[in-house]
């Protein structure tokens, strides 16, 4: 472990209950550590707790217990305004159903990954226009989403996660509306911007897909059940 | 905003441009432009409302102090009072004398009511409930009245049995004009009408009145001219104080037998009863604002609970709780404004076709339209706080979950 550089990120016995009668265990003692340009598959069956895990790593939930730490900061001691703080920067996200902004053209909802860090207009629409290329969009900056198909609308979704040039980039089920060949090009598209550089997470409940990227976490019930790169060690800081 | 033992670093906080606020905050109108325009219509309507009752009341007293103006607020008029007992008083015989000796007074006419009625002719019993009033030929200029037919009595006709008719006592009795050489009856004497008055806007009892001659009236009716009313024009400058000595003149035993008044201040205070009304109309106006207001929020709250997939996305992307806020008070803000700019539009037209139609001249308050406006910001940002506290609030990962 002397080799490895210091993790981007790390899960120490993290645990979400949702309250309910009885309160719903999403995530029990789980522990995970993902490194500086890893790209990591999470899987498991509906209901396991991914999308659960990825908003908590996000930032955008808060764990009922343990510790998350991401780039050196611990969640926890982190306000409201620190945490969008850092999602502005830090944290890129693609939601499985878009979230585009429907009214606006494929450039503009890109550089809207771009707005909360206060950059201006004009120079947003130019790194916007830099993702969209990357992406293989530029030719269809100035269509609005419901002109583009699911597959573009997903890479345009991916390019505005990218855009701010995150140090993690969070999917959940990028591929799960589109067709199987459609998938394959977006998640050609991920490991490129994992070539590049970027940590990516990804859930997805495709096996097969999963069992092509480098490392797969396995979620069942909420605990981690398997992990194909674990380390173990980050386990053992926990306890 | 730091918060001890935590460290702070600025370059990672999430920040909004001002313009970018803006922008932000009128995208969910641009992108629902029906229901926008739909929704601003409700305070359209308040604020139209609004501006109209003050454009069409401020239109018409705009009129009606232009017509004031022009007749001038330097005519004061004498009459008798009550004594003591709460009898009626009797003007001094002298009163036009002793007031035309009054500095600042340009001139005075005084006028008798006598004791008698006016007819068409012997075969009319209707007596039209007319005044005949013996008076002197200086009235014409100290009411500065217009003639519309014939002449006013002189120094010769004073004396004759003629008479000039009021505005109003021409048309009762039936006399358009003076061809044929129309006469009336009083107390069965026939007399020659003259001429006719064009309508005196102050003193509508001189309207209703048949004029004779002093002199003529006591020859042909055998009339006791005792002073009724005194009329007198001051100079502009000194009306107030002409007015304050004015009884203590006519009546230095008995001032309090003199009642003083000035007839514009009749039509002054036309202006102002309206007030009750355009209190009315504005408070109805304000209703509808405020149900306008009411709309508003409603639809905020519909267009929160819509749009919780953005509001997820916005705070994955960064946005603190107060981006959010901003961005639903600036689009409720917004929404009202449009609605404001409509509804001062809609006022102001309708202002000036309304005075158009009745012949005023045309005064648009631009300080309401302005006021207009503001209203309608402030109220909308009102209207969207609660509905953006409710987006701020909402759980950014509920929010990005699918529905
Ligand atoms: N807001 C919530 N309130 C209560 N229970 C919740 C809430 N969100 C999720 N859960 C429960 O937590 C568990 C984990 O949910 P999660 O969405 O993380 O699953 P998932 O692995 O993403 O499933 P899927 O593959 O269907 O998306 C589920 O049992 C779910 O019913
Ligand atoms: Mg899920």
């Amino acid at each position: 472990m002397t080799d490895r550089r210091e993790p981007r990120l790390q899960l120490l016995d993290v645990g979400k209950d949702y309250p309910g009668n009885p309160p719903v265990r999403a995530l029990d003692r789980v522990s995970l550590s993902v490194d500086d340009g890893e790209l990591v598959a999470i899987v498991g069956a509906s209901g396991s707790g991914k999308s659960t895990l990825l908003n908590v790593i996000g930032t955008l939930d808060r764990p009922t217990r343990g510790e998350v730490i991401i780039a050196n900061q611990r969640v926890a001691s982190l306000s409201d305004a620190g945490l969008a703080g850092l999602r502005s920067r830090r944290i890129g996200f693609v939601f499985q159903q878009f979230h585009l902004l429907e009214a606006v053209s494929a450039l503009d909802n890109v550089a809207t990954g771009l707005l909360y860090q206060g950059i201006r207009s004009g120079r947003r629409r130019a790194v916007a226009a830099d993702a969209l290329r990357r992406v293989g969009l530029g030719h269809r900056m100035n269509h609005r989403p419901p002109q583009m198909s699911g597959g573009e609308r997903q890479r345009v979704a991916i390019a505005r996660a990218i855009v701010g040039d995150p140090a993690i980039v969070l999917a959940d089920e990028p591929t799960g509306n589109l067709d199987s060949r459609t998938s394959a090009a977006i998640v050609e598209l991920l490991r490129d911007l994992n070539a590049d550089g970027a940590t990516i997470i990804v859930i997805t409940h495709d096996r097969e897909l999963a069992a092509t990227l480098p490392r797969r976490v396995t979620l069942h019930d909420g605990l981690v059940v398997d992990d194909t790169l674990g380390h173990v060690g980050a386990v053992e800081v926990a306890r | 905003m730091t918060e001890p033992g935590k460290r702070r670093d600025p370059a990672h906080r999430s920040r909004l441009l001002l313009t970018d606020a803006l922008t932000t905050g009128t995208h969910g109108l641009r992108s629902r432009r029906g229901r926008t325009f739909l929704t601003a219509i409700g305070i359209a309507i308040g604020i139209a409302s609004m501006v109209a009752v003050l454009g069409i009341s401020s239109s018409s007293r705009a009129d009606l102090i232009a017509e004031i103006d022009e007749l001038g607020t330097n005519l004061l008029q004498v009459r008798p009072g009550s004594d003591v007992l709460g009898e009626g008083a009797k003007l001094p015989e002298e009163a036009p004398a002793m007031i035309r000796r009054i500095g600042p007074v340009d001139n005075a006419s005084s006028v008798s009511t006598l004791d008698t009625d006016v007819r068409r002719n012997r075969f009319v019993e209707n007596t039209n409930g007319l005044d005949v009033l013996a008076t002197e030929p200086q009235l014409l200029t100290t009411l500065d009245a217009a003639i519309s037919h014939g002449r006013f009595l002189d120094a010769g006709t004073a004396t004759l049995p003629t008479v000039v008719l009021g505005s109003v006592a021409a048309e009762r009795l039936g006399i358009i004009d003076l061809r044929g050489g129309p006469t009336v009856e009083i107390a069965g004497r026939i007399f020659a009408v003259i001429g006719i008055l064009h309508p005196l806007p102050l003193n509508p009892d001189i309207d209703r009145s048949v004029l004779i001659g002093n002199v003529a009236a006591e020859q042909f009716l055998g009339a006791e001219i005792i002073p009724t009313a005194i009329y007198l024009r001051a100079d502009p400058d000194a009306v107030e104080a002409v007015r304050r000595v004015l009884s203590r003149t006519v009546n230095p035993a008995n001032p309090n037998e003199v009642e003083v008044s000035r007839p514009s201040d009749a039509l002054e205070a036309r202006a102002r009863v309206d007030e009750n009304l355009q209190n009315l109309l504005l408070g109805l106006g304000g209703v509808a604002l405020l149900v306008g207001g009411v709309g508003i929020a409603n639809v905020m709250i519909i267009s929160v609970l819509e749009r919780r997939g953005e509001i997820g996305l916005r705070r994955s992307l960064g946005a603190t709780r107060r981006h959010v806020a901003v961005q639903f008070v600036l689009e409720s803000a917004s929404l009202a404004t449009l609605g404001g700019l409509i509804g001062s539009g809609l006022g102001a037209a309708v202002t000036y076709a309304y005075a158009e139609q009745q012949g005023w001249r045309v005064d648009i308050p631009i300080a309401a339209l302005g006021a207009g406006v503001v209203a309608a910001l402030v109220l909308g940002a009102f209207a969207g706080l609660y509905p953006a506290l409710r987006a701020a609030r909402l759980d950014p990962a509920d929010a990005v979950r699918p529905a």
